[in-house]
């Protein structure tokens, strides 16, 4: 079974704070990371095929310096990686993206299954997983709490707001994972060897017969027009006194608010 | 295409370091300069008072965008009723077509939906293009997403909106893709601007920032909604409007997966990310038997349970209850986290609340910083008696 991940690279958002001042984000000594939910994708990849045998192969759109996750997936036991960089790809908006990765996929070639995070805690829009899927003509199954293959086909338990589905589908699919479906693995010692040594292909929109036009900000029908740090109510105000008064004051609040 | 900064232009002036959602602006010896993790988003080109910042933009509209008229909201809908987030989108979307002077319009697919219909037209739809198929019963990427962009290709809508549940954002990225267009994820904020374009704002970065977005030479443009955020439209029995049959047969190429069955396990029987009053607990209860004080303090008010990541991750209460950004996001009308220390995390599932008051022993616990009530002390001592007290008002 060919398995292929797509993971991004992120800022640790953990990391991020707002100056209390400026009122700006302050990113001195955040590190990238492989967004969490791709860990998770990740780990999927590598269970589905201690079970079924096959191949892992991930991918990450990025600039250069994305190769570091790379690394790291490749530490956690993946047989190959790919990173799509060019100057063409900057600037993409999840139809770009998704165009993008999707063209690079089809270039790896042959796929069973795709796995990616529910979303990416940067750009946190949840788009690229289906828009991947509608490029590449394959269903989707977003949400993914539990998947095992059964009898050639892909059985997933997809994450409702208040339940959650149980569907069986055939393959190739693209599958996003939430993070109740496992516990990523921390590479290895030999993982970790490996990886500083592992060929990593690079490959540029030329390599994947990319249409610039489809790719980065030209092929991006959206457009961030403005970016503001929302305002934080500051000034809590604090029921003081015995516990008994704070709370007979705390209940008229609540009744107020209920109304 | 692309960002530049032009160094004669530049003073220095560091005006244009907010804009970026990147931190990829340096200002070094009195210039700015782009550093290599700028993604070429374009956010900075407003930013800069002096003319230096060029976004290479040359794009253009390929199709006539007059011909895009309306305000479509695609109906979600739960065990024959219509989710609370329809509502609120008739709500907004009213608002937008009032603005725009065409109508609203709502798009409702399932089986046995006729009810539904008028209570769309109730709630302010001028037209429900409806389409019935017992395959449509319960909601399925493939054949939704067919029918649905066929609609638009047909119809041509100047604007579609959708919530953003796990439903909607799995339906409305694939549409998006399918009919070339763009997409705003989990808007909080929307209105027509000057040029009559919709302008989506959005949290990005965990809750960190927001963004406001266009899409200007694309059609429909598209947005999901957070639910929650907006309105519902009023219900008034006097509306009129046209329900439309439209096509709904599905062709064999229609990517299907099987749906086997859905599991329903939502906790109290309230809908965490519909509910209007959420009562969260966190580590500082102690150990997993005094969730109890949590639930029954919910139940008191007619709310939902909900829960930070460390006791999730603990295993005393279900993986469903999470707020945050690993898990759901609510925006109640009153938000009551109780022993949470308001780790980032948390707070971006929950900052938007309406009201937040917060109960910890810890008078410095960062959660007071986003609380509009606090009460330092033991939420052992403080739940039980707030449980007994609201209760007595009940009656
Ligand atoms: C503030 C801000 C707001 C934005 N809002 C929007 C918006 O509303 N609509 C829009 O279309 N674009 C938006 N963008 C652009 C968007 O962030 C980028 O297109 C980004 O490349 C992908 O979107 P995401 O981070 O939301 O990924 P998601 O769609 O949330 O990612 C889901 C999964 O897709 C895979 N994936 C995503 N990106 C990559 C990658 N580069 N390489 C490999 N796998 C990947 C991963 O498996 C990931 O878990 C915004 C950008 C900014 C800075
Ligand atoms: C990538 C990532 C994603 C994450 N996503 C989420 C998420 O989605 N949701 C989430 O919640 N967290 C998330 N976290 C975890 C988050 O960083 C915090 O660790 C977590 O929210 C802490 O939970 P808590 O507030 O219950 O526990 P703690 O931080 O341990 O706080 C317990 C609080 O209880 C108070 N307390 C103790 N005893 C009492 C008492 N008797 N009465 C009153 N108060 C008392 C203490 O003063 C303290 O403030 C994420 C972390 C990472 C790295």
């Amino acid at each position: 079974m060919n398995i292929i991940v797509c993971i991004k690279q992120v800022p640790d958002t953990t990391d991020v704070k707002i100056h209390p001042e400026t009122n700006t984000l302050i990113r001195d000594g955040v590190k990238s990371i492989v967004n969490p939910f791709d860990a998770n994708a990740l780990e999927a990849a590598l269970q589905l095929k201690e079970a079924v045998g096959g191949k892992v192969t991930a991918i990450t759109m990025g600039p250069s310096q994305a190769i570091d996750i790379l690394r790291e997936a490749v530490a956690m036991g993946i047989d190959d990686a790919v990173l799509l960089s060019d100057r063409a790809f900057a600037g993409a908006d999840t139809l770009a993206t998704a165009y993008t990765l999707a063209m690079g996929i089809r270039k790896i070639g042959d796929y069973d299954l795709i796995i990616g995070g529910k979303q990416a805690i940067d750009g946190d829009t949840a788009q690229v997983g289906p828009g991947i899927a509608e490029q590449l003509g394959i269903p989707q199954v977003t949400y993914a709490k539990h998947m095992k293959m059964d009898d050639g086909m892909l059985l997933v338990e997809r994450m409702l707001e208040d339940g959650y589905e149980v569907i069986k589908t055939a393959l190739p699919v693209l599958v996003t994972v939430v993070k109740q479906i496992n516990e990523p693995r921390y590479p290895s010692l030999r993982g970790l060897l490996a990886a500083k040594k592992k060929e990593i292909t690079v490959w540029n929109a030329a390599d994947i017969g990319a249409d610039e036009k489809r790719t980065g900000l030209a092929g991006s029908p959206t457009r961030v027009v403005s970016i503001f740090t929302p305002q934080r109510n500051t000034k809590a105000v604090m029921l003081e006194g015995e516990p008994e008064k704070a709370v007979e004051t705390l209940a008229e609040v609540i009744t107020k608010l209920n109304i | 295409m692309g960002v530049y900064i032009l160094d004669d232009k530049c003073v220095g002036c560091s005006a244009c370091l907010k804009s970026c959602p990147f931190g990829a602006i340096e200002v070094k010896d009195k210039r700015a300069g782009l550093l290599n993790n700028c993604s070429g988003c374009g956010a900075c080109a407003d930013s800069c008072k002096f003319g230096a910042i060029v976004v290479e933009d040359n794009r253009q509209a390929e199709i006539d965008l007059r011909q895009y008229k309306d305000v479509w909201v695609i109906a979600e809908h739960n065990e024959g009723r219509l989710r609370s987030v329809t509502l609120e989108l008739l709500g907004e979307g009213r608002k937008l077509a009032d603005k725009l002077h065409q109508d609203l319009c709502a798009l409702l697919l399932g089986e046995e939906i006729g009810d539904m219909a008028n209570e769309l037209i109730c709630h302010g739809a001028k037209k429900v293009y409806i389409a019935q198929e017992p395959r449509l019963a319960h909601y399925q990427t493939g054949p939704y997403t067919d029918i649905i962009s066929n609609l638009i290709t047909t119809y041509k809508p100047n604007i579609v909106l959708i919530g953003a549940t796990n439903q909607g954002r799995d339906l409305a990225s694939r549409i998006a893709a399918r009919v070339h267009t763009g997409l705003t994820a989990d808007c909080t904020e929307l209105d027509i601007n000057e040029d009559g374009l919709l302008a989506q704002t959005r949290p990005a970065f965990g809750g960190n920032i927001m963004a406001t977005i266009l899409c200007p030479y694309h059609r429909p443009q598209m947005a999901t909604v957070r639910p929650k955020v907006f309105k519902p439209a009023p219900r008034d029995t006097s509306c009129v409007g046209e329900i439309l049959p439209v096509d709904s047969c599905l062709n064999g190429k229609c990517l299907l997966c099987d749906l086997l069955e859905v599991i329903k396990e939502a906790g109290q029987g309230v809908n965490l990310e519909e509910a209007e009053i959420v009562v969260a607990g966190g580590r500082g209860l102690g150990k997993p038997e005094n969730l109890n004080l949590i639930k029954e303090l919910a139940e008191a008010l007619g709310g939902a349970v909900g829960a930070s990541r460390a006791i999730v991750d603990a295993g005393w209460a279900p993986a469903i209850h999470q707020v945050g950004q690993t898990g759901k996001t609510v925006q109640p009308k009153i938000y009551i986290a109780c022993g949470i220390s308001g780790a980032v995390q948390h707070l971006a599932g929950m900052q938007s609340a309406d009201t937040i008051i917060a109960i910890n022993k810890d008078p410095d616990a960062p959660i007071f910083k986003v609380a509009h009530y606090g009460i330092v002390g033991d939420l052992l001592e403080i739940l039980p008696a707030l449980t007994r007290r609201l209760k007595q008002t009940a009656v």
